[in-house]
């Protein structure tokens, strides 16, 4: 499904001097870009400068203390966005597929092959807990898959991922953005795939 | 399947599930009960006159005993996150959490209630509404812990502290509860009870997400 | 009246002479209203010179419960309005109606041996005080628990909004259920039953606890906000390093 039909009304977003305090110590001041439909933009900055800070302001979790995050074409933005932080957000207990119906249902969608698409058909019915690292972030990535939504804030996504893994990351992100979607994206080293553009975070 | 009953089917799930701990509060429970014929001494008129109200103490321990992991893991895991990317709102989410938790444990305390009842010297035909008020006051324990489960959500090994906030709040439906349970059966106070069980099990998970939304941040 | 105090800097130049100026009128309506009430107000009939504890417990009572509901409107403030003056103002003022509600609590069982007989009754106004009292201790942890102060103010400004709420409904149910209670009695629609006589020593002291309340406040705050500056300056030298 993802693959398939394009995002066609073309979302975008654009951060307007944006500035974010953490604990009372500011991480960044003024930062302002914009993301087009179809392009993939990379976060860099060193550690504690703001990426997730930063991903987690725009997808509305986090008040910056000054600026403002605005999205073009799209409705109801935290029903056209997918984040995907540090944490996979899976519970030991319930198995892969399990994950991916109660993903379909919260988010509002519903894709099977997610898990072959991850690469993860085989262990589908193994509880989290008996997945490895890696496989647990194949499992949190299967859930962008689920729910087609245009907008995709990833956190160190290939953290814990394997080549295999990165190379089905890569092609997720090519995929998604041939298709008229949008990846914004903190990153410590390339991805694989060559970013439209790069937002650096912290001096 | 819709936002909250996927939520629903998960949490209850989860619950009853291997390592889940839903057994575990209705066993605590059993357990508190148990201890208050040891503490009161066996003496039938003794119990008579005082052991069933004492049923609503086991009962709002054990809610107690749920509470401090409610949000805490969906924080911890990044859970909380995808919440509030749902097309359902998040009071709703909040609401559909503590209805997944009344029916896993609120229900079964309740219906455990019976025999609990009966071995605490209550009357027979005291035992439907000791029953049905355990199942409504349930629910307002739940409402209220709820808003105590969000707000210290953050705090690392927060259980007394929950106890600490929720406590106060659980007077009104434990005075109504005891008084059905002491004799006064579906009488005004039952009605009390009940409004007392739905306005906190409504209003809770207002406070609950407000709390909620800033533990995100 | 609130946007006075919006501003931090003039805040705390107005709280610099007014934290004083409460100081000294605590001072002046307690050197008038304790020897008045203690010494020079009359008797009671029934309960002879144990009545004298009215004057210490009764205005407690009062500003314990007026001190949640400045709380409450200080969070709501600081919730609706994001005002860093109010969450520090719901703060400071929290021990302090704690400390009155602790204090009408002791004062009530004390009150309590020669009245009723016992040390502890469960007298429908002092348990429900009591449950004022330890949604107090509830709230001043859960400030204590929440390490990000930010956060911690408005989770607690939340609890304490859902206190508000509840208080009513725990008073009334406390008061259903108790069975040994007084009617309230001093404002009680047509006319007062305590002893004219005894109103002013009441209110003079009632008076000195609201100054007192006032100066408490205002050091508290000014405290709060001077260790949050050095806090900002340490962590503006941690920046630059």
């Amino acid at each position: 499904m993802g693959a398939g039909r394009p995002f066609q009304d073309k979302p975008g977003l654009t951060v307007h001097d944006l500035a974010i305090a953490r604990g009372g110590r500011a991480l960044f001041e003024n930062l302002s870009f914009a993301v087009q439909s179809g392009s993939y933009a990379e976060i860099r900055g060193a550690n504690g400068s703001g990426k997730t800070s930063l991903l987690r302001a725009v997808a509305g979790f986090l008040k910056p203390r000054a600026g403002q995050v605005t999205f073009a074409r799209v409705e109801e933005p935290s029903e056209a966005l997918h984040y995907l932080g540090h944490l996979n957000g899976l519970k030991a207990a319930a198995s892969a597929s399990a994950h991916v119906r109660y993903w379909g249902g919260l988010l509002g969608g519903y894709e099977r092959d997610a898990l072959t698409r991850v690469g993860l058909r085989r262990v589908a019915d193994l509880p989290a807990l008996a997945l490895s690292q890696g496989q647990s972030r194949r499992l949190a990535l299967a859930r962008l898959l689920v729910a087609p939504r245009p907008i995709w804030l990833l956190d160190e996504p290939a953290a814990a991922l394997d080549v295999n893994g990165r190379n089905v990351l890569a092609e997720l992100i090519s995929t998604h953005c041939s298709s008229g979607g949008l990846v914004l994206a903190a990153v410590h080293e390339p991805l694989g795939v060559k970013p439209d553009q790069v937002v650096t975070v912290g001096a | 399947m819709s936002p909250l009953a996927a939520t629903f089917r998960r949490d209850f799930a989860l619950m009853w599930g291997a390592g889940g701990g839903a057994m575990a509060p209705l066993g605590f429970f059993l357990g508190a009960a148990t201890l208050v014929p040891l503490a009161m001494g066996p003496e039938h008129a003794l119990l008579v006159a005082a052991g069933p109200p004492l049923v609503w103490i086991a009962a709002a321990l054990a809610v107690l005993a749920t509470l401090e992991r409610l949000f805490q893991a969906d924080l911890e895991d990044g859970s909380l996150d995808q919440f509030l990317l749902s097309p359902a709102p998040l009071e709703m989410i909040v609401l559909t959490k503590g209805a997944a938790l009344w029916c896993a444990i609120g229900l079964p305390i309740a219906l455990a209630g019976a025999p609990v009842a009966i071995a605490l010297q209550a009357p027979l035909e005291l035992v439907p509404a000791i029953v049905m008020s355990l199942g409504l006051g349930m629910a307002g324990f739940i409402g209220v812990g709820l808003v105590g489960a969000a707000v210290t959500a953050g705090v690392k090994r927060g259980g007394v502290l929950i106890s600490l906030i929720v406590l106060p709040f659980f007077a009104p439906p434990i005075i109504f509860g005891s008084a059905v349970a002491g004799g006064a059966g579906f009488g005004p106070a039952f009605l009390i009870l009940a409004g007392c069980g739905l306005a906190y099990s409504a209003l809770g998970p207002i406070a609950a997400a407000a709390a909620l939304r800033l533990q995100v941040e | 009246m609130l946007s006075v105090f919006a501003n931090p800097a003039r805040f705390m130049q107005l709280s610099g002479w007014a934290a004083p100026l409460f100081a000294v009128l605590a001072l002046v309506l307690f050197a008038v209203g304790v020897p008045w009430a203690l010494i020079y107000s009359p008797a009671d009939y029934q309960q002879g010179e144990t009545v004298r504890i009215m004057y210490v417990h009764v205005p407690a009572a009062w500003w314990s419960l007026a001190i949640y509901g400045f709380m409450g409107v200080a969070s709501f403030v600081g919730v609706v309005w994001r005002h860093a003056l109010a969450d520090v103002a719901a703060r400071a003022a929290a021990p302090i109606g704690a400390t009155f509600a602790g204090l009408c609590l002791i004062t009530g069982s004390l009150w309590g041996a020669p009245t009723w007989g016992t040390w502890w009754e469960w007298d429908g106004r002092l348990t429900s005080m009591l449950v004022l009292f330890i949604i107090y201790l509830g709230y001043i942890a859960l400030w204590n628990a929440v390490e990000d102060e930010e956060k911690a103010a408005r989770l607690a400004a939340i609890l304490c909004l859902v206190g508000l709420i509840n208080l009513p409904i725990v008073h009334f149910s406390v008061v259903w259920w108790s069975t040994l209670h007084q009617p309230a009695s001093v404002f009680r629609p047509g006319g007062s039953a305590i002893d004219p006589a005894m109103m002013g020593p009441l209110f003079a002291m009632a008076f000195a606890y609201m100054a007192l309340f006032g100066a408490l406040l205002l050091t508290n705050m000014r405290a709060a906000i001077n260790r949050r500056r050095v806090e900002a300056a340490r962590m503006r030298g941690a920046n630059a390093a």
